[in-house]
């Protein structure tokens, strides 16, 4: 009996000492819960929407942030991996029909490929070299797409017509949601293991790992294939969400979005880059778009200059990014947790910022 | 066929040379990797077009007046944007990134989506060798020409040159010799737009204007200062004109050339670097650490 009892009780002791004790927990379970019971409060097919694809796009820029971040391999072309994914599960669907369960995962190792293909040859460059050396895999990539318009990718076109996560979008929406909080949460647990450690090695000293016996390239590597792999899930679900998949998906202003979420998120944390895609991606589709938008037949002053507003979304976009990275350069979940949170001196945990205490060793938090 | 290839292969590998020298001058000295770089070419050349047909003025005025707006603005954006976020370099090229949006956007409200373009500042053309060349691709040539020289000897022969090139090296050196390193940076952010807005001053009467033209220069500079390696004024050149040509090579050869230009020339940068990790004429900065 009592056993059993301390079964019951496991999950809400874990929550009391685990998630309750740090604000960002706290505040990530919130919007797991939020997320999970949106349809219960609407079913609007646009908001929906929206939701799906800021869930798609949070995958992509936190599997980036897993390379970039973390490893310190800044990719710029990190649209490779979506792209070369997104054609591949729209090809397996289009000419042999399988269904989206077997062409999402055949796509993301479509995408652990490419990151071989990239990974190899870019190990030996460094820093910037790096960064702008895997620029030109995408770009590459979508010349070839559109010197053949007859081809199997139909050129500028792209494919179109292919099967569709599910005809329900509140099913699609329960397929994307629980993808992107499972997906974020391997992530997290990888940065958190030893592998993540050797990843921030790598990215602080690359020289000082190799001498403490750590193999950097095998580890680059593995770090260009796990993002790989992740970022293709994400260019599968977007393609089938889709029912289709263009070149957009390989062009540098997706390798360069990517970056600004992650950026604007702020790197090295999965749960930055993340936020940064769930604030900024709605923000432009329905505050610009759809609010301001619609509002256009007012004749109030103010109501014009917010529809103008809206026109130039893109120039809000860039300088709405601007101004939070000159006052937060580091980008903005991690200037949050510097103001919320406290390293303990002595065993190096996070505790709230108002503790006196710490939550774990009692040590003096100064 | 092969005459056009070199007449418009050395116009391209000129122009790229411009604009490959000045982003390396600028990553050498302050290790800033400006992405907004060609977005100053394009809006030099937006505002050449805007002044001489909105305000009507003489095309040679109105090249002089763009050129100092544009480096006006590009060191003054330095000054007041990236100087302040540059110690994280994932965030400093966000903002340069952000920077050419905003100019990219500024200019489709202004000027709108169409093409546009500018008078020629010359006319005509001559042949020679038999090959027609019009006189403004002449004139382009030889104005890069003149300016490469006056870049080279601007950093060998002056003294702030020789500052500007100890600041490349050794910041802490430089620094500790009496240099005034931040003067050093903002000098140079001011040559490297200058030469970009010179670059976009001479393409304007050569190329069509759209707001998107920054995009395609901006990755074949990379590709370039990769290619040549970077911090090295000889490699942007050779790499320039190894790009510029290859690019050119494919457009009149193929017929599907205009589409592959881009992918040939990065898959020849590709091959570069997979011999030579560190480029043509990479010098191996010292790893600043810590």
């Amino acid at each position: 009996m009592n056993a059993l009892a301390a079964y019951v009780t496991k999950p809400f002791k874990l929550l009391r000492s685990e998630i309750f004790v740090l604000p960002w927990r706290t505040a990530v379970l919130l919007v797991c819960l939020l997320l999970l019971l949106f349809p219960v409060i609407s079913r609007e097919p646009f908001i929906l929407r929206v939701l799906i694809l800021a869930s798609i796009f949070a995958v992509f820029a936190a599997s980036w942030d897993l390379l970039s971040g973390f490893t310190g391999q800044i990719n710029f072309g990190h649209a490779l991996f979506f792209g070369v994914a997104a054609y591949t599960a729209a090809i397996l669907n289009r000419d042999l029909g399988w269904a989206p369960w077997a062409t999402i995962p055949l796509g993301a190792l479509a995408a652990v490929l490419a990151g071989l293909v990239v990974g190899i040859p870019c190990l030996r460059l460094r820093g910037t070299y790096l960064a702008f050396a895997t620029l030109a895999f995408p770009l590459i990539l979508l010349g070839v797409v559109y010197a053949n318009p007859g081809g199997m990718t139909e050129g500028e076109l792209g494919i179109y017509g292919i099967a569709s996560l599910s005809e329900s979008r509140v099913v699609s929406y329960y397929v994307a949601i629980p993808s992107m909080i499972a997906l974020g949460f391997v992530m997290w647990k990888i940065t958190d293991s030893k592998i993540g450690l050797i990843f921030h090695a790598i990215r602080e000293d690359e020289v000082t790992a190799r001498a403490s016996g750590v193999n950097t390239t095998r580890y680059k590597l593995l770090a260009f294939c796990l993002s790989g792999l992740i970022a293709g899930i994400a260019g599968g679900l977007y393609a089938h969400f889709l029912k289709g998949v263009g070149p957009s998906t390989l062009e540098l202003l997706l390798s360069f979005q990517v970056i600004i979420w992650a950026v604007f998120g702020g790197i090295a944390t999965i749960l930055g880059p993340m936020a940064g895609v769930l604030i900024l991606y709605p923000f432009t589709e329905f505050v610009l778009i759809r609010y301001l938008g619609g509002l256009s037949d007012s004749s109030s002053p103010i109501i014009t200059f917010l529809t103008e507003l809206s026109q130039a979304r893109l120039l809000v976009f860039a300088c709405l990014v601007l101004l939070v990275l000159l006052f937060m350069p580091q980008g903005l979940i991690t200037w949050l947790r510097d103001k919320t949170e406290k390293v303990c001196p002595r065993c190096k945990l996070q505790n709230v910022a108002w503790r006196r205490k710490c939550r774990v060793c009692t040590a003096e938090l100064d | 066929m092969a005459e056009n290839i070199i007449v418009y292969g050395l116009v391209a590998s000129g122009v790229y040379a411009l604009l490959a020298v000045g982003f390396s001058l600028i990553f050498g000295v302050a290790r800033i990797a400006n992405l907004s770089h060609t977005a100053f070419y394009m809006l030099a050349a937006y505002l050449i077009y805007s002044l001489t047909r909105s305000a009507g003025l003489n095309i040679y005025v109105s090249i002089i007046l763009a050129i100092v707006i544009v480096t006006v603005v590009g060191t003054m954006s330095y000054r007041l944007l990236i100087i302040r976020v540059r110690q994280h370099q994932a965030t400093t090229l966000i903002v340069t990134i952000a920077m050419a949006v905003i100019i990219q956007e500024a200019i489709l409200k202004g000027f709108g989506g169409q093409p546009q373009s500018v008078p020629k500042m010359i006319s005509g053309s001559r042949e020679i060798f038999g090959v027609t060349v019009l006189n403004q691709q002449l004139l382009t040539l030889g104005v890069v020409i003149l300016l490469l020289v006056a870049t080279w000897a601007f950093l060998m022969k002056t003294k702030s040159g020789v500052a500007i090139r100890a600041t490349a090296q050794d910041r802490e050196v430089a620094n500790l010799m009496g240099i005034d390193v931040p003067r050093m940076e903002m000098l140079t952010m001011a040559v490297s737009v200058g030469l970009a807005a010179i670059a976009g001053a001479l393409v304007a009467p050569l190329f069509v204007l759209t707001p998107g033209m920054w995009a395609h220069p901006l990755v074949m500079i990379l590709a370039i200062v990769v290619l040549g390696g970077l911090g090295s004024l000889k490699g942007s050149l050779i790499g320039a004109l190894v790009l510029g040509f290859a690019e050119n090579v494919v457009v009149f050869w193929w017929e599907e050339g205009a589409y592959l230009k881009t992918s040939v020339a990065l898959a020849v940068m590709l091959v570069v670097i997979l011999i030579k990790p560190e480029g043509l004429f990479g010098v191996v900065f010292e790893e600043e650490r810590g």
